[in-house]
């Protein structure tokens, strides 16, 4: 069997991610107490190295691996936010960590090897690679769920998540098998070029490959009905590793989504649009209607997360180049803004104490002023209000969706909106309009923390008031597509 | 382009809240130096007026830059004889609130006069916009401000009125928000290019059908706004729990936002729906002056009857907008200008002496022509403004509304002058109740008259209830030429683009034949 000669290049981002995590493990046997801060370092450092290496390989794309590995501008763009989106979720964990008794190497080290299984769905240009890369994330992500031993919360979400998940891989990989059989390949682009050429051949099949696939990646980014896991083991998982899988896990399931839909399966459009546009319909509502009844913030979030991948979807049934970018720059949008709202969370989590009630946040506006204004940044820009982020963001996927006639998508979408401004600016009546006791400790004593709100927070304002950048990278790197 | 003096006119605020977050915790320091920061961009308006050609009908001191250049966003300002003086009535009002809260805004001074700033700002980019992306950025900027000032410093009922003030105009802006997409894309179709320009929209021409419903998405957020019968229920809850400031911001500015936004955008750029909906208008504009006078007279609140006499006094201003011809709309934005000065004085008078006794209900008061008149006086000035006595600006406004909606469709005036009586008789009555009479209650006995700084806010509004009702002619020249320019584009438009000529249109043109301007 002769093995196609291996250009390293197009690698080196994915290598670099899972090098770091190796050392982390090692260096985790030498470093004790307080210096496992140490390891967290070491994390972050790895991941802006990665993320460098990523940023040169822009504009430069390759491919490897018998064609099935590609780095071009999409998976860049989509290493960056990975990059991004572990490299907070690492800084909120550090002060986090110490509340619990999760040990720091494990905690660090998994959270890299999910990234590196984030980069693999978005490079992936075989759906045999993307199934490798789904794993290489899930399973770290099924660990880290259940990260915290002694929470029976924890051990819940983690169990549930890894046999639904489990279960929706099944699907995927059976329509993955599907489509092979219709196709007799796996690579993204032969698919494309075979329905091309063959669209009408064996259609039964085809289509129900497609629903396979729908089904499958429908679970990962928790579009309903596919979404009953989500609040769950939102609420259970540490708050760290929630934010890693609303943003992280939730982004890489779009870039592979969107890649095999968008470019593979371009030419068979008219058959599953409809169904993506009712499922756009269907997730923005449950998710935004569920939120409103929501105490817990966790849970909250889960339905917020939920209503988020319908706007996603949206971009998707949009699609096109317009679509297409509006859909990696609302990744971008709802990952700053997001990372930093469960930032916040973790800001008034204390041991034994986790302080998820919305209750527990009235009051907060005035005793913890620049928390509590970091946060109703975090939610006006989850509800679409200018000039923060997300407004940009929902610009940018409405104008696709009307500028390709699907207006009537953009009104049930801004819809959406209204209903979920209500439950996010409840947060903001709490935090300002009620009275309360909770005093969290002040991030003053927290800098990783501090840092990771800070950051998420400048991201929400700065990408809101000048998104011309942030467009141009997303156009740029859905343009690199087909 | 010039100097960005609108730049600093829109920003200056914002800086000043930026400043107010640095500040020491020192209450007078912090309201001086909110006062400081309202009065710069007072006096810019004021420069901005001085330097206003008052003989050109296009946009003046326009500034231009790109923003999102790959969606053709831009960052363009100007102002014109419509938005000049509702900008300097922002600017105005900001700095006598500001100056107001100095003696009833106790707790969380700072954060209060953060979001004044914040908001003012808000305010008058939504004025000086000329992009609609733009635009509605600053107008979604000044629902959150406001939405703030409602729930934290509010009455007992003021979350529930802050949630359901936030959540109506958020429901009307974000259709809008679709129809400005949908605009752009039409424009995209017709020359290639997308656009938020409001200049090039303006030339677009969109099938009547395509304009009735884009018509309706801007015109449900303004109407919410303004706001317009039957939508005006958030407005009652708002004003009764907002803080004074708070309400004299909301009456004063913020619902002129409405009928600003109707002329400015809803008419210009959807005439021809607009001609069609004009008859609709006008009749719901009716309906709103009728019923906001008649609930009005029945409320015992102080508080809530100046707020329904905000929805009828707003029905002349749609009233004279919805006439579309000089007349009326010269009548309308004059009557934003005194609806802003002589609502914004009431709600002042009513928190001042709710200041002093805790009560707004009018059976607490009476008799306080003795105790306090030097408030007696304001009070009734204010009154007599916002029931349109002639000589002072409520009647030069009102008549132009009546006069330009008598040219268009007499049957609309016949009822709507009954508004003006039913004006007269719950303002004077309640006036009647509170300040003559014998002294009912013994508490009142002990109340203290105006102070200096209180009529230090006064006076400037009541001086300019006397100017523009005595000589309003420098307002009303320096509007014409733009409310010229604005009509018969309308006219042309609705005429080229309309489905069966409208006779009303033809009416109103054989009244009023100026030659066409380019917008």
């Amino acid at each position: 069997m002769n093995l196609p000669a291996v250009d390293w290049v197009p690698l080196l981002p994915v290598l670099a991610v899972t090098l770091t995590a190796l050392a982390v493990l090692i260096a985790d046997l030498f470093l004790t107490g307080p210096d496992r801060d140490a390891l967290a370092w070491l994390s972050v450092l790895g991941l802006v190295v990665t993320a460098g290496v990523s940023a040169i390989l822009w504009g430069h794309p390759a491919r490897t691996l018998g064609n099935s590995f590609v780095i071009d501008n999409y998976a860049v763009f989509f290493d960056l936010l990975f990059c991004a989106a572990s490299l907070l979720s690492t800084l909120m964990a550090v002060d986090y960590l110490t509340t619990t008794s999760v040990r720091a190497g494990e905690y660090y080290a998994l959270v890299l090897f999910a990234t590196a299984g984030m980069m693999t769905m978005a490079a992936a240009a075989d759906l045999i690679v993307i199934f490798l890369g789904l794993e290489v994330m899930s399973i770290a992500v099924y660990v880290l769920a259940g990260v915290w031993r002694q929470d029976v919360r924890s051990n819940e979400a983690a169990l549930k998540y890894f046999l639904l998940g489990a279960f929706a891989t099944g699907f995927l990989l059976f329509g993955i098998a599907l489509v092979y059989g219709v196709t007799a390949t796996t690579r993204l682009d032969a698919i494309a070029t075979h329905l091309a050429r063959h669209g009408e051949q064996a259609r039964p099949m085809l289509m129900l490959g497609i629903a396979f696939l729908i089904v499958g990646f429908g679970f990962k980014v928790a579009a309903v009905p596919f979404h009953v896991w989500t609040p769950d083991v939102y609420e259970g998982a540490p708050t760290s590793v929630t934010a890693l899988m609303a943003v992280g896990v939730k982004a890489a399931a779009f870039a592979a989504f969107a890649r095999v839909f968008l470019e593979s399966l371009a030419a068979t459009s008219g058959d599953w649009n409809n169904v993506l546009w009712w499922l756009a319909a269907a997730t923005m509502t449950v998710g935004n209607v569920l939120a409103i009844a929501q105490s817990n913030i966790k849970r909250m979030l889960a339905y917020s997360s939920i209503a988020h991948a319908g706007y996603l979807l949206v971009a998707m049934v949009a699609g096109g180049r317009a679509g297409g970018s509006a859909l990696l720059f609302y990744l971008l949008a709802y990952a700053a803004t997001n990372l930093g709202a469960f930032g916040v969370v973790i800001a008034l989590a204390r041991v034994g104490e986790p302080n998820e009630s919305i209750d527990r946040y009235a009051g907060l506006g005035f005793r913890r002023p620049l928390l509590a204004m970091a946060m109703a940044a975090f939610m006006l820009s989850l509800a679409g209000v200018p000039p923060l982020v997300g407004f940009a963001g929902k610009f940018y996927v409405f104008r696709a969706a009307v500028d390709n006639g699907y207006v009537g998508l953009a009104v049930i979408g801004v819809l959406n909106s209204v209903v979920s401004a209500y439950y996010y600016i409840w947060i903001i009546v709490t935090m300002y309009m009620r009275e309360g006791e909770l005093d969290p400790p002040s991030l003053a004593t927290r800098p990783y923390l501090a840092a990771t709100i800070g950051i998420a927070f400048a991201a929400t304002v700065v990408l809101g008031v000048f998104p011309a950048l942030g467009f141009a990278l997303a156009h740029g790197g859905f343009s690199s597509l087909g | 382009m010039g100097r960005p003096i609108l730049t600093a006119l829109v920003f200056t605020p914002t800086l000043g809240a930026i400043f107010l977050g640095f500040l020491p915790s020192e209450v007078q320091v912090l309201r001086r130096a909110a006062l400081v920061f309202s009065l710069v961009p007072f006096l810019l308006s004021l420069a901005v007026l001085g330097l206003f050609d008052p003989a050109r009908g296009d946009f003046q001191m326009v500034e231009r830059h790109a923003w999102v250049p790959e969606f053709g966003v831009q960052y363009l300002l100007g102002v014109d004889g419509v938005s000049l003086f509702l900008v300097l009535l922002t600017t105005l009002l900001t700095v006598l609130v500001v100056l107001a809260a100095f003696g009833d805004v106790h707790k969380r001074v700072r954060e209060y006069m953060i979001l004044m700033l914040v908001l003012e700002t808000g305010m008058l980019g939504t004025l000086l916009a000329l992009d609609l992306i733009l635009f509605y950025v600053f107008w979604e900027v000044m629902l959150v401000p406001m939405y703030l000032l409602i729930g934290v410093w509010g009455g007992p009922r003021r979350i529930y009125a802050a949630i359901k003030f936030a959540l109506y105009t958020m429901f009307g802006s974000l259709l809008m928000l679709v129809a400005i997409l949908y605009l752009a894309s039409l424009h995209r179709q017709a020359t290639g290019a997308i656009s938020f320009d409001l200049l090039k929209l303006y030339d677009l021409s969109i099938e009547p059908s395509t304009q009735l419903w884009l018509f309706a998405a801007f015109a449900l957020a303004f109407a919410i706004k303004v706001p317009m019968f039957p939508l005006h229920t958030w407005l009652p809850d708002a004003h009764v729990e907002a803080p004074t400031g708070g309400s004299v911001i909301l009456a004063g500015v913020l619902l002129k936002m409405g009928t600003y936004g109707f002329l400015r955008f809803a008419w210009p750029l959807f005439p021809s729906a607009a001609t069609v909906a004009a008859p609709y208008i006008m009749g719901i504009a009716v309906i709103g002056i009728l019923y906001g006078a008649l609930v009005a007279l029945v409320q015992p609140d102080l508080k809530k009857l100046v707020a329904y006499s905000s929805v009828s006094h707003l029905g002349f201003v749609m009233l004279g907008l919805a006439a579309m011809n000089v007349e009326g709309v010269s009548g309308a934005v004059f009557q934003m200008l005194n609806h802003g000065l002589s609502t914004g004085a009431l709600f002042l008078a009513v928190g001042a002496i709710y200041e002093r006794r805790h009560t707004r209900q009018i059976s607490d008061f009476g008799g306080l022509w003795k105790i306090i008149p030097v408030y007696s006086v304001f009070f009734l000035i204010a009154m007599l403004s916002s029931v349109g006595l002639p000589g002072l600006n409520g009647f030069v406004g009102e008549f132009l509304c009546l006069l330009g909606a008598f040219g268009r469709d007499p049957r609309f005036v016949a009822f709507a002058v009954f508004g003006i009586v039913l004006g007269a008789l719950y303002l004077m009555w309640m006036y009647q109740r509170v300040i003559f009479g014998p002294v009912t209650h013994e508490e009142n006995r002990a109340l203290a008259d105006l102070s200096p700084r209180e009529i230090t806010i006064f006076a400037p509004i009541l001086a300019l209830v006397f100017f523009m009702g005595v000589y309003p002619q420098p307002l009303l020249t320096r509007m014409e030429p733009s409310i010229t320019a604005i009509v018969a584009h309308v006219e042309k438009r609705a005429k080229s683009a309309g489905p069966a000529p409208i006779e009303t249109v033809t009416e109103a043109k054989a009244a009023d034949p100026r030659p066409a301007r380019a917008l």
